[in-house]
Parts: structure tokens; sequence; C-alpha cells
């Protein structure tokens, strides 16, 4: 079995050097980088790029030959002496995204930070940043003991936080600031449960602690201690209080890597955990737990998104919303007495984990784009982007109909697994959720697009050419998430043969008319903007029947954006983390 | 009341001040303090293990010294990078105060320059 490997290894694999290689190239590109200094960077950068992509390739290639997960053994010494590396399905994956986005970012981030034009040192730090987050995302995805997860973590950590402040304004160092310390506390959680689980089993290695460990009190508490630090660092709401600021105040480039990757790595950590160390331990209340925490983020996310003004906080919010549709598939995948049972679900998860990083990263590089092209990104000022901007807003609308879940995306396979083990394990509340993030989706991605496509008579100032390196950047991802749905995913994840969508067929497009429509009518109900079709008589008519309605949904998006302003207070913040914790421990405690 | 129990009565201390003063107090530097703190507390956690594995007639267990070390590490780089972001929000901004209101001046505003 690939996902869940008990046998313990005696020596390396063949092919298990790849592993290394995956971490010590980007890690020796950062080093070569300091030696050689500002003027070289960005051919360090362009050198360790390729390379990290074969890697990731050469992985991809030889993982399906192997009868198991690749293996590597630090100095040949076996756990529990020694440390060893994995690489299974999931990490080949995760690897393979990983290169694929920062390749895509790195072409993207060419003209941004080239050494020579700017006198500051941004864009030394952007390169080097962005390869050592690479090389913290590898070490991530292929370490097989917690405490190297812990120490890659914090290097993650300590990559992305400075990515949050490049252009060193107040507002993004105070967002990086409560960035680090908010991270920070959830690391030290982390660090907390591993001591815990170290005391009782006297290992760490994810294999051994596999076998070792039983429905002890103090090992529910600190996976209870572990998956809230872990949370708190992915930004599953009531935890999110840096994201929005971080996020959205960091250039695009940057930007696009903590949304479409960085939190991605803490949320590699949580599966490990639920699905690796501890498969059956969790128990169903606390999975229910962790995917009403999920929807309640579709809800404010999306809710919230719909409220802003400025296109990146949208996107930042947005991505607040996806985060939660990445927790559904707790429940999905463990049965009501806690067993693991549907592979499927987790395939589904990582799938939308893969796909949301790919279009993520698209979106966040058109708005670059689009900002540049505008010197602003207020919503209701885009009319015209569409003739200025043709490519950033085709790769930003190919991104968003990558999310919603439109065939034959990545995010509809995953979906189409996801709702297939709810309806397996008759979790159908799960199902409507499931539906809903995806109509969620479309409405701020429909609002955005009937802004930016909406008839302008005056033709709107443009400062620069476009630049067709960003462009191609931003729409070969984009078209990489559209497409990830044709990929065959069965050699590395559980996906049954079969599964691949029909592009063309009555199914597929009631899959795209769904949720466009649901989101067109979210959108018209819960955004407060006024829109420049909303002049028409037409409209008028249509809208005076559903004033009432109207002036609900916008009464219901001011309650929530209110009450996300409180939960972004740091003493409220704190406060949630420690009922997560509390919580957690006390449904684990009760299902064992 | 073995030495044991006294040491983990102390890292739960630490760790429960820690925690109370990451989350109530409003300035970044008394943050940074707790947060090391409540490291400090899990450290000497680490230590207490052990000890433990010394009272089961194994001599004391380097595994945990290994990990306390390596966590040391990695709290003082954090603490580090923590502090030099503080000094330069105070330098940019004149003041420390981690409030910035409304995310909307989380942007660059064209109308402001």
């Amino acid at each position: 079995m690939l996902l869940h490997p008990t046998a313990l290894e005696a020596a390396t694999t063949t092919g298990g050097f790849l592993l290394v290689l995956s971490i010590v190239v980007p890690v020796s590109g950062v080093l070569l980088a300091f030696v050689l200094g500002d003027r070289y960077v960005r051919l360090v950068a362009f050198a360790v790029v390729p390379l990290g992509l074969a890697i990731a390739a050469a992985t991809l290639a030889i993982l399906p030959q192997s009868d198991g997960p690749l293996v590597y053994l630090l100095g040949a010494w076996p756990p529990p002496l020694g440390v060893a590396l994995r690489g299974d399905g999931l990490s080949a994956v995760m690897l393979a995204t990983t290169a694929l986005v920062i390749s895509a970012i790195a072409v993207f981030a060419t003209t941004d930070f080239c050494p020579a034009a700017a006198e500051t040192r941004a864009p030394f730090a952007f390169w080097v940043l962005l390869l050592a987050i690479w090389g913290a995302l590898n070490t991530i995805f292929i370490g097989g003991d917690l405490f190297t997860l812990y120490v890659a973590l914090e290097l993650l950590t300590f990559a992305a936080v400075p990515l949050v402040s490049l252009d060193g304004r107040a507002e993004t160092l105070r967002a990086a600031l409560r960035y680090l310390i908010f991270a920070l506390l959830g690391s030290v959680l982390y660090l907390l449960g591993t001591a815990l689980l170290y005391g009782l089993y006297g290992t760490l290695d994810i294999v051994l602690l596999s076998r070792r460990v039983s429905a002890e009190a103090a090992a529910l508490v600190a996976a209870a201690l572990m998956t809230t630090g872990l949370l708190a660092k992915t930004a599953l709401f009531p935890l999110h209080l840096w994201l929005p600021p971080a996020h959205a105040g960091a250039p695009a480039a940057a930007s696009a890597i903590l949304s479409g990757l960085v939190v991605k790595g803490s949320f590699f950590i949580i599966i490990r955990l639920w699905f690796n160390v501890m498969p059956a331990l969790p128990g169903f209340a606390a999975t229910q737990l962790l995917a009403t925490m999920g929807t309640a983020a579709i809800v404010f996310g999306s809710v919230v998104a719909l409220w802003q003004e400025r296109l990146k906080l949208l996107i930042a919010y947005s991505t607040l919303a996806q985060i939660g549709y990445l927790f559904l598939m707790f429940p999905l995948a463990f049965d009501a007495s806690g067993r693991l049972e549907s592979d499927e679900a987790l395939a589904g998860g990582l799938l939308q984990a893969v796909s949301h990083a790919t279009a993520k990263a698209a979106m966040f590089m058109a708005v670059g784009s689009i900002y540049v092209a505008l010197g602003h990104d207020r919503i209701t000022e885009l009319r015209g982007i569409a003739r200025a901007r043709p490519m950033s807003l085709l790769a930003f609308a190919l991104g968003g109909i990558a999310l919603m879940g439109v065939p034959p995306s990545g995010a509809s396979l995953a979906k189409d697994l996801l709702l297939q083990a709810a309806e397996e394990s008759g979790q159908w509340w799960w199902a409507v959720v499931l539906q809903a993030g995806g109509m969620f989706t479309a409405a701020y991605v429909v609002l955005v697009l009937a802004h930016a496509l909406a008839g302008s008579d005056v033709s709107i100032a443009v400062t620069g050419p476009a630049s067709r390196n960003q462009d191609l950047a931003a729409l070969a991802l984009a078209l990489c998430s559209l497409l990830l749905g044709l990929v065959p995913w069965d050699p590395y994840l559980p996906v049954p043969f079969g599964t691949a969508p029909k592009v063309f067929g009555i199914e597929s497009l009631s899959k795209l008319l769904l949720p466009v429509l649901g989101g067109a009518v979210l959108a018209i109900l819960l955004s407060p903007w006024p829109h420049p079709l909303a002049s028409s008589t037409t409209w008028k008519a249509l809208a005076s029947a559903a004033r009432p309605l109207r002036r609900a949904g916008i009464e219901f998006g001011r309650l929530v954006e209110r009450s996300d302003d409180v939960l972004r207070q740091w003493p409220m913040a704190g406060i949630s983390l420690l009922v997560v914790a509390l919580l957690l421990a006390a449904l684990m405690l009760a299902a064992n | 009341m073995s030495s044991v129990t006294v040491f983990g009565l102390c890292a739960a201390a630490a760790v429960g001040l820690g925690l109370y003063g990451l989350i109530t107090n409003p300035q970044p530097l008394r943050k940074i303090i707790a947060f090391n703190l409540l490291g400090s507390g899990v450290f000497l956690l680490f230590g207490i293990i052990g000890r433990r594995g010394a009272a089961a007639g194994f001599g004391n267990d380097p595994v945990p010294q290994a990990l306390v070390i390596t966590g040391v590490v990695v709290a003082f780089s954090a603490t580090a990078l923590a502090i030099a972001l503080l000094l330069r929000l105070f330098q940019t901004a004149g003041s420390t105060t981690l409030r910035s209101g409304a995310p909307t001046g989380a942007g660059p505003d064209p109308s402001g320059d």
C-alpha cells in the first residue's frame, strides 16, 4: 500500500537519493546566493528551478516502479536511532505541485525582482526566500519524523514571514509580525505535542509511532495540541487573524507563494498526523468538528470576500474559504467508529489542495498584473480592464473557473471523490456544504468578472506595457489547474479508475451551470457594491421583486463582516485557539 | 513528591504563564518574551522526559537533549527575527502597536502618495 506504509524499512531504497536531492538542491541554492551576492542571485535561482523540476519529475517517474514508498535513511541508521526520509504518493504529488508553482512564480517574478533594477535589498531577499520556502516545503513533504517536520515547519515560517514585508511599509511589517507571533504560538503547541508523544512512546518516527500509538489520554491530548497548533499555522477559521493582511499586503509574486504553497505545508502535516501517525484515534466527533470549522470558514471567507473593496483582499479571503474546503475531507475519510475508511476522500482532499495551489497562485499573479496596469485594484473600478489586459483577466477567470469545480478541473475531480465518499458514508450534510462551497467560490469570481467585463465608455488610463512573461506564467498555471482532472492519478493517489470527468455531455454542463448560476444569485444577494448593469430598466424591475431578499442578504453580510472583525482581534483569536484545543481534546477523549 | 513531578509542575506553570501572556499582552515585545517563557516550559518538559528514561535504568536518554538543543536554536532564531521586525516597525511607524485597524490599510493606497 502506498498510503499507509506499516513495514519498517531497513535500508535506503533505489531512488531514495532523489529525496535528499529535493532538499539539498534548493538549500544549496540559498547558500550559493549568499556567497555570490546580489548580482548573481537571480541566476542561481534560475539554475535551481529546472534542477528542482527535474528532481520532482524523476520522483514521479520512479515511485510507481518501486513497490512501496521511496526511503532514504540518513547515515544508514534505521529508525528509531536514525531519521528516515520517506516519499509516498502524497509526497510525490505535493513535490511536483510545489516545483510547478515555484517555477511559474519564478518566471512571473523575473521582471519585478530584477536585482539590477532596484536599489533595495528586496530582490535579493525574494529569490533567497523563494528557494528557502521550496527547501522547507520539500522537507515537510518527505520528512519521516515528527521532529524533522517541526524544524521544517519553522523554516517555512521564517522564510514566509519576511516575504510579507518585502516592501518595508509599516502596515506590512505589522502584518508580518502578527503572522510570526501567531505562527510561533502554533508551533510551540505542536512542539508540546511532540514532547508528550516522545515521552509516551520513545520515538517520533511516523511509521514506528503508528504501530505503538494507542488511545491513551496523553496521546490524545498531544494530538489535539499538535492539530490546534497546525490549524493556527494553516489559518483555518477562527484562527485566521494573520492571513488577510499578510496575503493581501505582500507583493503579487509573494502572495502567490504564501497563498498557494505555504499554508499547504502545515495542512500536509495535519494529514500526516491524522492519517499516518494515528489513523484510528481521533474519532468521528473530532473529524466533524474540523469540518464544521471548515464550513464556517467557507461561509465567513466567502461572504467577507464579497464585501471587500479591493481585489487582493477578496482573493485573500477566498483563500480563507478554500482552506475551509480542504478540511471537509476529514469526516468523509473516517467512518462512524473513527476507523479510516475512504482513501478516496483523502485523495479528494489532496487534489483540492493541489488545484487550489495552482489556481490561487495564478489568480494572485493575474491580480498583480491588473494592479500594475491600473495603479489600484478597487473592484468597482475595474471596468475596461478586459480590453486593456485581456490576458491577465483571462488567467484570473480560468483560475476562478478551475476553483469552482467545473470539469475537467482538479477541483471538480476532488469534489466528485468527496461527494462519492459523502454518499457512501451517508453524511449528506457535507455533500450540501461541498455544493455550496462551489457556489460561494463562483459568487466572488462572477462578481469580479461582472465588474471587469462591464462595458465602458471611457477608456481607462493604463500604466506601462503588459508583461508577456507574467501573463503567460499566470495563464499556464491556471490552465494547469483546469486540466488537472485529466491527469492519471492512480499510481500516486487512490483515485478509482473511470472517475476521470467527461468533458462534454449533459452532466458536465449541469456541473458548470449549477455553481455559476448559484454563484451569480449569491453575488447579487450578498454583494453590497453597486453594479454598472444595475441602472438598466429590466434590471430595476427584477431588483424590485428581489429587494427584501437582497436587503436580508446585505444585513447578513454586514453581520458576518462585523463578527469577522471581532474574531480577528488578538485576544479573541487567542481564546478561540484555546477553545479549539480544548474541544478537540474533549471530543477525542470522549470517542475513546 | 519526586523531582520529576516538581519539574513537571514547573513546566506546566511556565507553559500556562506563557500562554496567558501571549494572548493577553497587547505589546509585541511582551508577546515575544511570553513566547520564550512558553518555549522554556516545553524545553523543560523535554528535559523531564530524558530524566524519566534515566529512572528506568537506561542512563540519561540523549534524544530529548538533542531535540531541546535544536528547539532552543529554533526559538532563538524566531526571537531574533521577531525582534528585527519589531525594531524595523518602530523605525518606520514610530510605534509598535499591532492594531492596524481595518485590513483595507494593508495595501498601498495610490491616493495616499
